[in-house]
């Protein structure tokens, strides 16, 4: 068979080491138009992988490994499942649209070689199944990330830059402790060297060590997520990242966070996951409220965006914590739907601020008005990240309460008034944004014919998703089950191979 | 004493010479004999000024040596380590790991020196000698199996180096970090001399495997000559390899030397100091590491945190690789504190990757100053501001030796901390190695300044700052800097330092084997 994830790995590494060394001199145009191909082919090349994704079975499929550095027992095993299988399309997807939708015109080879860069590394993080190759892949988003925005960011961008490396790395290190940890307890009981995940879930720990070490993998996912109070990097990256970097920032490797607490987390330390469930829940609560209220107080679109985001990352690591089928799966769901809204709403701010120089809601004014076609589509993707049913944050906020409902009540109630204050704070930037009248009378483009192509796929999937889940709960449903199974968390619905939503809803 | 009693008694005491294996030290004597060609060849030519034979013949010297290193290490795989000349040279996979190691790290200075530093003062063969002679020192330090061939190999490294550190005879700084490292190091030579005279009188040997084997035997009642003993050595060798708290002399040499010589010394001279250091303790001292490990653990977690923590603060670039070397000095101690054979190798695995990134590192910062004009003089972090854009090049290799150096994934840097801190997780030093992770990404924060000022616009960052120059000697340094091409040899030196480092990096499985091997086989 087509090895589909070593190519959609090595494939876009390869493309940006050979832009990397193409000479200077070509124009511009040559490194956009390669970037962008590339972004496409990988694309291509992940949705042809999702067609050969057999649906139904919740194991890792396409798996392939090959013994890498033996005198560590360290292998490079890739294999993919429902749950990495719908956050690989989401980040080759909005790869392709941040390169489309958002193109810088300063040196543009060096900034295409490390998106591309970046894009492998997000791939290649949903798709390992070595730690190791886990970590290296994970960290190895760091680089390009400080590179674009140190590089291409806005006016305090080192000082983000630097913020952001240092606070994720400062996770990361825990967790490479907890990694190594595990696999010398391993070797320790089975006298086995491996770092490979299939073999270390059968590790058996006392409980005491096994919640040291989901807390040590834990900080490093809550700091990328980020999960308050780990948060304090991200609004000052989201801030001073260029467009595309902020889109695949909030959009995908905030999603590294969660994907690991399922993979690793709960794979690896199911009983102290359940066991320390109600802390992390609680922090996403407090998450969802304090986001909200701080975006409320925010004059500054991307700042308002980046607590809004948080505060819905929040609902994810909610669902997830719930432990329950409905409140896992919803959270991956909603891990596709914020990353597609949320990379939505960058990518029109960042619009907005090619026009007008400026994201200030104190400053910007009446441009639905002036541009109706961008206020439309600002206002659906908004929608969407309010939770307006019909669209794809719906579905997500309500199976994730669903879930959490069932098993912890008062978690669901409280993270539920996350969904009135993003109405609030959303509609009222939006309001003074759109539709309060421009003193000034500046004048606002309407969007363009390649700018709307971008963001398209975006509102199709919004849109499809809000009204048509199945195709995509389909295929995350079963890989949950197996990993609920994995856990032996007894069953809170009886016995339903669809989630709530999914056969209840649409069937 | 009469003339007559010396006589009879040299006589009657017939000493027998031992059978000296000239196989096992070859790469030393090449290394010797290279220098003396070199010194001998220049006494015969008229043209003293030359400089490219002697790089030349240090290269072949470097490339033989390399290459019987890595035959002897064959050797010893099929057929085991051994002691010869008399016990006191050991032919295993650690000494000859090293001395490939430093073969590699010579080769590679000499190219990387040939280019610039041959331009300013030095001409003539003094330079290269003097580098292939330390090397020698170095070498007879990994492949020391008594202590008082540590000691000469220690010397002849050492002594070589103090007259590379004060080369550029003209400059005042250069004469000053000469004199500092001569004299806290003749101190040092001595503390570490003391503790060899006590460990003898507590063993009544001073040959490595013998020491072992003697405390494996026997339960010292009261030991306290002995623990002051390893104490002095390991105060004595720490300073070599630069180890808080006897740190002191590294940034003011490190800055004052000549930057090549700093790369040669930040490779070499750790390399020779951290043989001696693990071998002794590792070897002789294994049935005590119940009493060294604790003192070790808390110099390797003081070197990390101080080197890292001081780097932060440094605007001389030189300064901050200094205090950097002293971080990564930490992260090697930390293989020796575990005290396992996993723990050295990744020791082992280390030095080399950090020799090969450190020369590199100053062999693209010597560049730099070389197309800035004058040749030495502080480099700031803001001189390199916009490097990226008036040489690429330079500008990628400098940000590539520095993510190396903050241990980023695909380079060697990363596999390097990541398996000592492996090192440190297996044997259960769960606090040691979340310090270490701590200094580490301190480390980053550092590292990335430097790769973010290259690739920052000099202008963008001046026209805020200051306003723009029209001095005559300004508009001259100007066009030095727009004319200035890097030397070949130079850029071929730091390609292969940059090849090794990302090659190795991805590829990492031989290098890592080989390292594993090392160890297993003493």
């Amino acid at each position: 068979m087509f090895p589909y994830l070593n190519v959609l790995i090595i494939l876009p590494v390869v493309a940006s080491l050979v832009l990397a060394v193409l000479p200077k001199s070509l124009s511009p145009k040559v490194f956009r138009n390669l970037g962008r191909g590339l972004a496409l082919v990988v694309f291509a090349i992940s949705v042809a992988m999702a067609a050969q994704f057999k649906v139904g079975f919740g194991g890792f499929q396409m798996v392939s490994v090959h013994s890498w550095i033996p005198t560590f027992g360290i292998s490079w095993s890739l294999g993919v499942d429902g749950i990495s299988l719908v956050l690989v399309l989401l980040t080759s997807l909005l790869f392709v649209v941040a390169l489309f939708g958002a193109a810088e015109n300063k040196d543009e080879k060096a900034y295409v070689a490390w998106m591309l860069l970046l894009e492998a590394a997000c791939i290649g993080s949903f798709l390992a199944l070595d730690l190791f190759g886990f970590f290296l892949l994970f960290e190895l988003t760091l680089i390009p990330t400080y590179f674009l925005i140190g590089n291409w960011g806005f006016k305090n961008r080192g000082k983000a830059a630097v913020k952001f490396f240092v606070y994720t790395f400062l996770g990361s290190a825990f967790m490479l402790v907890g990694i190594l940890s595990l696999v010398f307890i391993h070797q320790a009981t089975t006298g086995h060297l491996t770092f490979e995940l299939a073999q270390l879930t059968k590790t058996t720990l006392s409980s005491a060590t096994a919640k040291w070490l989901f807390l040590a993998f834990t900080a490093a996912f809550a700091v990328k997520a980020p999960v308050f109070p780990f948060h304090t990097w991200s609004p000052d990256a989201y801030g001073e990242a260029p467009t595309s970097t902020v889109m695949i920032l909030a959009g995908v490797m905030a999603k590294l966070g969660t994907y690991g607490m399922i993979r690793f987390d709960f794979q690896l330390f199911p009983a102290a996951a359940k066991s320390l469930a109600p802390i992390l829940m609680t922090l996403a609560v407090v998450g969802i409220v304090y986001g909200a209220i701080v975006a409320s107080g925010e004059k500054d679109l991307k700042r308002i965006i980046a607590y809004s985001s948080l505060s819905h990352m929040g609902f994810i690591v909610l669902g997830l914590f719930a432990l329950s089928t409905q409140g896992l799966s919803g959270a991956v769901l909603q891990m596709v739907n914020h990353g597609l809204y949320t990379a939505g709403m960058f990518l029109l701010v960042g619009l907005i601020y090619e026009r007008h120089k400026s994201t200030d809601t104190g400053v910007l004014s009446g441009i639905q008005a002036k541009a109706p076609i961008f206020a439309g589509v600002f206002t659906l993707v908004m929608m969407a990240s309010i939770g307006v049913p019909g669209l794809n944050g719906f579905v997500g906020e309500f199976l994730i309460l669903l879930g959490t409902f069932v098993t912890h009540r008062w978690w669901a109630v409280v993270g539920a008034t996350g969904v009135i204050f993003s109405a609030i704070y959303l509609l009222w930037a939006y309001q003074k944004v759109f539709h309060r009248k421009d003193e000034a009378n500046r004048p606002f483009a309407e969007i363009k014919k390649g700018e709307f192509l971008a963001i398209a796929p975006i509102l199709i999937l919004i849109v499809f998703i809000g009204v048509y889940p199945r195709p995509f709960l389909d295929r995350i449903d079963p890989s949950v089950h197996t990993l609920m199974r994995q856990m032996s968390v007894t069953y809170t619905t009886p016995a339903n191979s669809g989630s709530a939503i999914g056969s209840g809803v649409n069937k | 004493m009469s003339p007559h009693l010396l006589l009879t008694f040299a006589s009657t005491a017939k000493i027998a010479l031992p059978k000296i294996d000239y196989s096992s030290i070859l790469p030393e004597l090449v290394m010797l004999g290279a220098a003396i060609i070199s010194m001998i060849v220049s006494s015969l030519t008229r043209k003293r000024d030359l400089t490219w034979p002697y790089t030349a013949i240090g290269v072949v010297a470097s490339l033989v040596a390399g290459e019987w290193s890595l035959h002897l290490f064959e050797v010893v795989r099929s057929q085991g380590p051994k002691a010869t000349i008399a016990g006191a040279i050991s032919s295993d996979g650690f000494s000859t790991f090293l001395m490939v190691v430093i073969s590699v790290s010579v080769l590679l200075s000499l190219l990387i020196a040939q280019g610039v530093v041959f331009r300013d003062a030095a001409k003539g063969p003094e330079y290269s000698a003097l580098i292939l002679i330390s090397a020698s020192g170095a070498m007879f330090m990994a492949a020391a199996n008594d202590l008082i061939v540590v000691f000469l190999g220690l010397e002849i490294l050492s002594i070589a180096l103090y007259v590379l550190v004060g080369f550029r005879r003209s400059a005042s700084e250069s004469q000053e970090a000469a004199m500092k490292y001569f004299v806290l190091g003749g101190f040092s030579s001595a503390i570490f001399l003391y503790g060899i005279a006590l460990t003898y009188g507590a063993t009544g040997t001073s040959n490595i495997s013998k020491i072992a084997q003697y405390l494996a035997n026997n339960t010292l009642t009261s030991n306290g000559v002995l623990l002051a003993g390893m104490v002095l050595m390991l105060v004595g060798l720490g300073f070599k390899v630069a180890a808080v708290p006897f740190h002191f002399w590294t940034p003011d040499v490190y800055q004052g030397a000549p930057t090549s010589v700093t790369g040669y010394m930040a490779g070499v001279a750790k390399a020779g100091g951290f043989a001696a250091l693990l071998r002794i303790f590792y070897v002789s001292f294994n049935t005590l590491s119940l009493d060294w490990r604790p003192v070790v653990i808390t110099l390797a977690v003081l070197s990390t945190v101080v080197g890292a923590v001081l780097a932060l603060s440094q605007r001389d670039v030189k300064r901050m690789l200094a205090y950097s070397s002293i971080n990564h000095a930490g992260f090697i101690l930390i293989g020796l504190a575990t005290a396992t054979a996993a723990g050295v190798s990744d020791s082992l695995y280390y030095l080399f990757a950090y020799s090969i990134m450190i020369i590199g590192t100053f062999g693209v910062i010597s560049m730099v100053s070389a197309a800035r004009g004058n040749f030495e003089g502080p480099i700031l972090v803001s001189d390199l501001r916009g490097l990226a854009k008036r040489n690429p090049a330079l500008g990628l290799a400098l940000a590539i030796f520095m993510v190396a150096q903050a241990g980023a994934p695909f380079t060697t840097g990363f596999l390097a901390k990541f398996s000592v801190i492996a090192a440190a997780v297996q044997s259960r030093e769960y606090l040691l190695a979340i310090a270490a992770m701590m200094t580490a990404v301190v480390a980053v924060y550092f590292y990335l300044r430097l790769a973010f000022a290259i690739y920052t616009d000099r202008e963008e960052a001046e026209s805020t700052t200051t306003p723009a120059s029209g001095g005559g000697v300004m508009t001259e340094v100007e066009t030095a800097k727009k004319t200035y091409t890097p030397p070949l040899v130079t850029l071929v030196g730091v390609g292969l330092a940059m090849a090794f480092t990302i090659v190795f990096g991805i590829y990492s499985s031989p290098l890592v084997t080989f390292a594993h091997q090392a160890v297993l086989m003493h």
